[in-house]
């Protein structure tokens, strides 16, 4: 048990010259509300979580008592379910509303549903919507806590920060690291999250993918780099992060075959060698081997996708406690 | 019965002229320094100015069909709080407007309230379906300004040269709302910087241009007199420019949203900033303002679009597109583009009333000795806050909402009787 311990010693805050920031009740609907402080902060918290993670007994009491709700509208399992495990872990009463057998699909709002959940007392609330700015919502109709668990194509913060710690922990530090992200950048939330949380660490972030998968004024926007050619953006590259390459995305006439993709864009021995030698290798996930990513890259050693799935859990644990206050 | 208006600044010929108005039978018939005769009612319009009463040639009166967001008496109350004294409902309604009981419905019910004078656009196609061509002729007997297919926009080519040389034949203008619908797909916001952060899909403002760029060229082929409504983008102003200095009879029309907001209002994900075109990049509302200054742009309209809260308060994707218009539309431009000097007062003024009654040919837009006594008193110096309580429409949805523009309409005046007064 780590009861009456502070989750993170004051004199190794002292030493890495964090302030402990205030956590209590708040929002997260993407990186941009959190400084680059706030984020190691929840790293570090994030570490304590997964030692708890690999006990044998898997659980403290610290949120019990809270009850905490995942209000998934668009469909997941994986995130749905490391939502749950993290509550869980921490001994809060999760339940689980989801769109596909409950009464939006009856015609009811997000607004009278989210009524109708606040009624039965819950104190947090897990959102994923297929619509941009919905965990915003949830919070005006509940005035309770919001954490995005990924909002159309606009932000996927937990994702994010699972996939800062997974380079953090590797690397140490994320300063000056380059960090290459190839795939369907125009319809990836994982990576707008990405580019502002890795940004305010010092990362240099490329973003590569073809033409027609790419939003405009990213540059400018994010102040990460384009790149349209695969080789180009490896180049000595830390880090790389493929995405998930949807089949959806053909017959909206953006591109012409899984094939022709791939021959251009896919993460395999060959494109790696322009990456520095074990240049860690990171993906989302759920992953079509073959397509952008060969399972020669997938299962190498300089792989961390397995393991990026266990700090999830960690991530969530660390913001849910930070967020209900609970007691180290 | 008479009225006098004493002690005002009266709006002449874009002149600011200290003098007294003598209103009589629905008719103004002195404008003189100083007015002394017996009359009926006297408004003492001290610190304000008698403008021309506005005229909107675009708005959404929701009625029949949607009465639940507007009905007619409720949206010419809304207007006459703006001082609004003309306007012109577009046909998208339930049933549409496209034939001539339609037409005459509205003219009724307007009729019977009286708050306002209630011009009917009928539709271009039959239920502004994009298919066949409406009984335009038979609707403009009865007493429709303009044909047009708002909301909506016909996609083939063929057909909307054929609505237009049909309209030229009986000398009807056709307003447009130029909208490629593959180009616009299921867009919310206009692409561009907010569409890449927020994740929301972009209206390019392609989809307006080559829409514009197209109706140009078909009503040049047809000769015939075109409006394009809402325009947004400054690449479509060049289009507008380039036809303007060939000659033709195309004008167009702004909002004051366009004028004032841009794109990042769309950041707080404020279904109130949700509508058709989109709000823009700020280089896109720059160009309107100078095209507004240098007279390229004809008018502006409201595009007044009454929403339910229910139907507003959704998921951004989920929410309808447009925005309430007549009782903000005034003080935030005057608020926003007069007062840091953007744009003149005349400016503003004459695009409200002259400029607009001018594109349709209607009748008022200026205050002289025998017009109709169609007048808006406001004072500059007075606000206006636009909480729901405060709003007339039935209606709520506005970025401004709560928020205080300076300026506030006093009275509105049609045909000299009041329609407006402030409580």
């Amino acid at each position: 048990m780590i009861t009456n311990k502070p989750l993170i010693k004051a004199s190794e805050l002292e030493r890495r010259k964090i302030m402990i920031p205030q956590f209590l009740g708040r929002n997260v609907y993407d990186l941009d509300d959190y400084s680059r402080e706030e984020i190691l902060y929840i790293l570090e918290a994030a570490k304590g979580m997964k030692e708890i993670n690999l006990r044998e007994y898997k659980k403290i009491p610290t949120l019990r008592g809270k009850t905490i709700c995942t209000l998934f509208v668009e469909n997941s399992t994986r995130t749905r379910m490391s939502f749950e495990l993290a509550a869980n872990r921490l001994s809060a009463d999760v339940v689980s509303f989801q769109a596909s057998v409950s009464a939006l699909q009856k015609g009811e709002s997000l607004q009278d549903t989210v009524y109708t959940l606040n009624a039965m007392g819950i104190d947090l609330y897990c959102i994923r919507h297929c619509s941009p700015g919905s965990p915003q919502l949830v919070n005006k109709y509940s005035g309770k806590p919001v954490i995005n668990g990924g909002d159309g194509r606009h932000a996927h913060p937990t994702q994010a920060l699972l996939d800062i710690y997974s380079i953090w922990e590797k690397k140490g530090s994320l300063k000056d690291l380059k960090v290459t992200i190839v795939g369907d950048i125009l319809n990836s939330r994982v990576v707008r999250s990405n580019l502002i949380g890795m940004s305010k660490l010092g990362a240099k972030v490329t973003v590569c993918g073809p033409k027609t998968l790419m939003p405009g004024n990213m540059e400018s926007v994010y102040g990460c780099r384009v790149e349209y050619d695969l080789g180009k953006a490896l180049d000595k590259a830390d880090v790389v992060m493929g995405l998930r390459m949807q089949l959806e995305r053909m017959s909206e006439g953006l591109f012409p075959s899984l094939e022709e993709y791939s021959k251009h864009y896919v993460l395999s021995n060959e494109t790696l060698k322009y990456a520095k030698p074990n240049a860690l290798i990171m993906h989302p996930g759920p992953m079509n081997r073959g397509v952008e990513i060969l399972p020669e890259i997938a299962d190498s050693k300089d792989s961390v996708i397995v393991e990026q799935v266990a700090n999830g859990v960690a991530i969530r644990m660390a913001l849910m406690f930070l967020i209900l206050g609970g007691k180290a | 019965m008479k009225t006098i208006i004493k002690n005002a600044q009266v709006y002449l010929d874009g002149e600011l002229l200290q003098k007294d108005l003598l209103i009589d039978r629905k008719k103004i018939c002195k404008i003189e320094d100083k007015i002394d005769v017996k009359a009926d009612k006297v408004i003492n319009a001290k610190g304000s100015i008698v403008f021309p009463g506005f005229i909107d040639i675009h708005c959404h009166l929701r009625d029949p069909g949607h009465t639940y967001k507007e009905d007619i008496p409720t949206g010419m109350k809304s207007a006459a709080k703006g001082g609004f004294t003309s306007i012109c409902a577009m046909p998208n309604t339930d049933p549409v407007t496209d034939n001539i009981a339609s037409v005459e419905y509205i003219q009724l019910r307007a009729k019977e309230h009286g708050y306002a004078r209630v011009y009917v656009i009928g539709a271009l196609t039959k239920q502004s379906k994009g298919e066949e061509i409406s009984e335009m002729a038979t609707m403009k007997s009865g007493g429709i300004v303009a044909v047009s297919d708002d909301g909506k926009c016909v996609q083939n080519a063929r057909l909307m040269l054929s609505c237009l040389r049909y309209a030229s034949n009986f000398d009807i203008p056709v307003i447009v709302h130029p909208e490629d619908y593959a180009l616009a797909g299921k867009g919310q916001i206009t692409g561009g910087k907010v569409a890449t952060q927020t994740g929301l899909s972009g209206i390019p403002g392609l989809a307006e241009e080559v829409m514009i760029a197209r109706d140009i060229m078909l009503a040049e082929s047809a000769g015939a007199r075109l409006h394009i409504a809402h325009i947004s983008t400054a690449r479509s102003l060049d289009l507008v420019r380039q036809a303007k200095e060939r000659g033709l009879p195309v004008t167009c029309e702004v909002t004051p949203h366009h004028l004032v907001l841009n794109e990042e209002a769309c950041l707080t994900f404020d279904t109130n900033t949700k509508m058709k075109p989109p709000l823009r990049s700020e280089k896109d509302r720059l160009a309107c303002v100078q095209a507004l200054r240098d007279g390229l742009i004809d008018c502006i309209a409201t595009d007044h679009a009454p929403h339910a809260d229910f139907e507003k308060e959704r998921e951004f994707d989920h929410a309808p597109f447009g925005i309430i218009g007549f009782e903000t539309a005034f003080p935030v431009l005057y608020d926003r583009l007069v007062k840091p000097g953007a744009i003149s007062l005349s400016d503003l003024v004459d695009n409200l009333t002259q400029k607009p009654a001018s594109i349709l040919d209607l009748p008022g837009g200026s205050i002289k000795i025998g017009a109709k006594a169609d007048l808006t008193i406001i004072n500059l110096d007075e606000s206006s806050t636009f909480t729901k309580e405060y709003i007339a429409s039935k209606s709520k949805n506005t970025p401004w909402l709560d928020k205080t523009m300076s300026s506030k309409v006093k009275y509105t005046i049609k045909s000299g009787m009041i329609t407006y007064q402030e409580d």
